[in-house]
């Protein structure tokens, strides 16, 4: 750090007062700007909140459990919309975990020639900078139609069952949350992998050297290892596919009717919000800012556990 | 692993001296299937970048004439028409966001590598985490609370503002990685022969990790360029040439928002059209940046 080798030099040539106060402005310059950083997290949710206060004042806490969205009547409930985030960011999950982890694996792991692999990575990296409203425009037109014909296949044989028991009509839960496993899988896929990059290498040689094959040594010590960053990477995952706005929004058909069905049109509460922010006003802006408020919050406690998961591995092999 | 010579099926139980690997043990036959297995959630990972890839080209490509860089887009119905004002609404709104973010970024993540220590860096590090994992619409809503409520209507500033939110992790953490990679010694070099704080910054060590910042900057701006979400609430949208910084301004991802589900042709045209031409920005700048952070100074 300068400013400690500064202090510890003896001074040979004094600086003038005007080139002094010019260094220390521009250390704080810098000090400021970094706190900022931490302070804009905290404008945010004071902005948020102060938006949403007179709905908070009107609703309470009831509105988390309230399951009408009546702008006309000024009815607000959250519920649908709560569960719709978290059904779809739970299909997201469910396609994205194991695809992520397997592709981890196969990533960090000498199957493949180095200049391979790291092709294969960037390619990985791609499928995370592709916008979401071009995902959604693609979900649109190639994805339903593919969903719909399973969905019908699933709604006739499995129609019994309350997750499949309506017929599908095009957008819904379930292209919703396959477009959300693609978005999340290349988070998961790069900070599985890099945890298991990060992994000392005399783990693997210890293993294979007692004979282990390269399975077991993947399974038996690497992922265990790993194992709380991979958990942070599918958190990070999920607080990416709960706060996911475009690609859902053109998706999951924006039905603020709770349904217990997966093939049936829903909403999460990024997709509401894009939805009705451009024509709302008055106690609905106030509404809308409350869902904003519960999203960021879930997010944000999502994001933090997940942050603290993946630096307690980092600490554990630095 | 205590299991390979209590396994009865093992073959190497009956020769416990040899290490070779035996054809067709069950060992074999699982490492086999499983290296199988992950290299099939590879290449189903990878599935959908080519499939978007190569539908938004097909789709896109008809449609890529100077028309779509010149002209406004058509009334609902006609054809034809270009999405002009979008490209420039987009390059308005990001421009904003980067003459916010970048020195902000750059300037908070000198603090980090340069002058602090211990727990505030350690906390600002993790707030920069935190902030990246912030959703986008958040971002937005924020925008549209501090400056579209105050500054009476949408607009490009609220929108860069918005995007500058979105931008300011990125590229936090990679000029702060990029700074840290300078080697110490020139530091002290810098500082041995009687520089200043600033100067050493500013004239040594910034310049030495300016391939690696550039390359955070490009990433984060091909992010921003790509957002829809927060414009939303911010920018909104217009079918027209943008009026000026303090109006209603279109661009590329909220056109490609509004036209997706629109039942007009030519408007689904322009849509892919703009897809095309994102798609095509964020794999340039990711290729570039690729080849530029194999380029080091020291």
């Amino acid at each position: 750090m300068i400013s400690d080798n500064n202090s510890a030099q003896p001074q040979s040539r004094s600086r003038s007062g005007a080139e002094k106060s010019l260094d220390q402005g521009f250390i704080w310059l810098t000090r400021i700007l970094g706190i900022g950083v931490g302070v804009i997290l905290l404008v945010i949710a004071l902005t948020v909140g102060y938006r949403a206060l007179p709905a908070i004042q009107q609703y309470g806490l009831g509105f988390l459990f309230g399951s009408s969205w009546n702008p006309v009547k000024e009815e607000y409930g959250a519920l649908p919309m709560i569960y719709g985030t978290i059904v779809s960011s739970a299909i997201a999950l469910l396609i994205a975990v194991p695809l992520g982890v397997g592709t981890a694996i196969f990533l960090s792991e000498d199957f493949l020639p180095l200049p391979v692999r790291t092709a294969l990575v960037f390619l990985v990296e791609l499928l995370a900078a592709i916008p979401s409203v071009v995902y959604g425009l693609w979900g649109i037109a190639v994805l339903i139609p593919i969903i719909s014909t399973i969905g019908k296949f699933l709604n006739g044989n499995f129609g019994w069952l309350p997750i499949f028991s309506t017929p599908p009509v095009g957008p819904g839960m379930l292209p919703a949350g396959v477009i959300l496993g693609i978005m999340t899988l290349p988070i998961i896929t790069a900070i599985s992998r890099d945890s298991l990059v990060s992994l000392p290498p005399e783990l693997r040689q210890a293993s294979l050297g007692l004979g282990a094959t390269r399975w077991t040594t993947i399974f038996r010590v690497l992922v265990p290892a790993a194992f709380s960053g991979i958990v942070g990477g599918i958190m990070l995952g999920l607080g990416r596919a709960m706060g996911e706005t475009m690609a859902a929004t053109l998706l999951i058909g924006n039905s603020n009717q709770l349904s217990l069905s997966v093939l049936a049109p829903a909403n999460t509460i990024a997709s509401l919000m894009a939805n009705q922010f451009a024509e709302a006003s008055g106690l609905q802006v106030a509404a809308l800012m409350y869902t904003g408020l519960i999203l960021f919050i879930l997010t944000l406690i999502v994001n933090i556990l997940a942050e603290w998961i993946v630096s307690q591995v980092r600490a554990k092999y630095n | 692993m205590s299991n390979i010579s209590s396994d009865d099926r093992n073959p190497y139980a009956s020769n416990p001296g040899s290490l070779k690997k035996v054809k067709g043990s069950p060992q074999s036959l699982f490492n086999i299937a499983m290296t199988v297995l992950a290299g099939a959630c590879l290449a189903i990972s990878l599935l959908p970048l080519f499939a978007v890839l190569s539908y938004v080209t097909v789709q896109g490509f008809n449609r890529l004439n100077l028309d779509l860089f010149t002209k406004l887009p058509p009334p609902p119905g006609l054809s034809g028409g270009g999405i002009a004002n979008a490209i420039v609404g987009t390059l308005m709104t990001v421009g904003i966001a980067s003459l916010i973010a970048v020195p902000f970024g750059v300037l908070a993540a000198v603090y980090l590598s340069e002058f602090s220590k211990g727990q505030i860096a350690r906390w600002v590090r993790f707030a920069t985490n935190v902030l990246s994992g912030v959703p986008s619409i958040i971002a937005g809503v924020f925008a549209y609370g501090l400056f579209v409520v105050n500054m009476g209507g949408f607009s490009a500033i609220a929108g860069g503002a918005a995007l500058a939110v979105l931008m300011l992790p990125t590229i936090v953490r990679t000029t702060d990685e990029a700074l840290q990679i300078v080697p110490q010694d020139i530091r002290w070099a810098s500082v041995g022969v009687g520089a200043s704080n600033y100067q050493t910054v500013l004239q040594v060590v910034l310049p030495a990790a300016i391939p690696a910042i550039l390359t955070g900057v490009t990433l984060a701006i091909a992010r921003a360029a790509g957002e829809t979400a927060p414009l939303i609430f911010t920018a909104l949208n217009s079918p027209f040439w943008p009026a000026g910084f303090d109006k209603p301004t279109p661009s590329l991802s909220v056109l490609v928002y509004n036209f997706a589900t629109v039942p007009f042709k030519a408007q689904k045209e322009l849509a892919w059209a703009a897809s095309l031409i994102l798609v095509l920005m964020v794999l340039l700048t990711s290729i570039l940046s690729r080849w530029a952070t194999h380029k080091k100074v020291y």
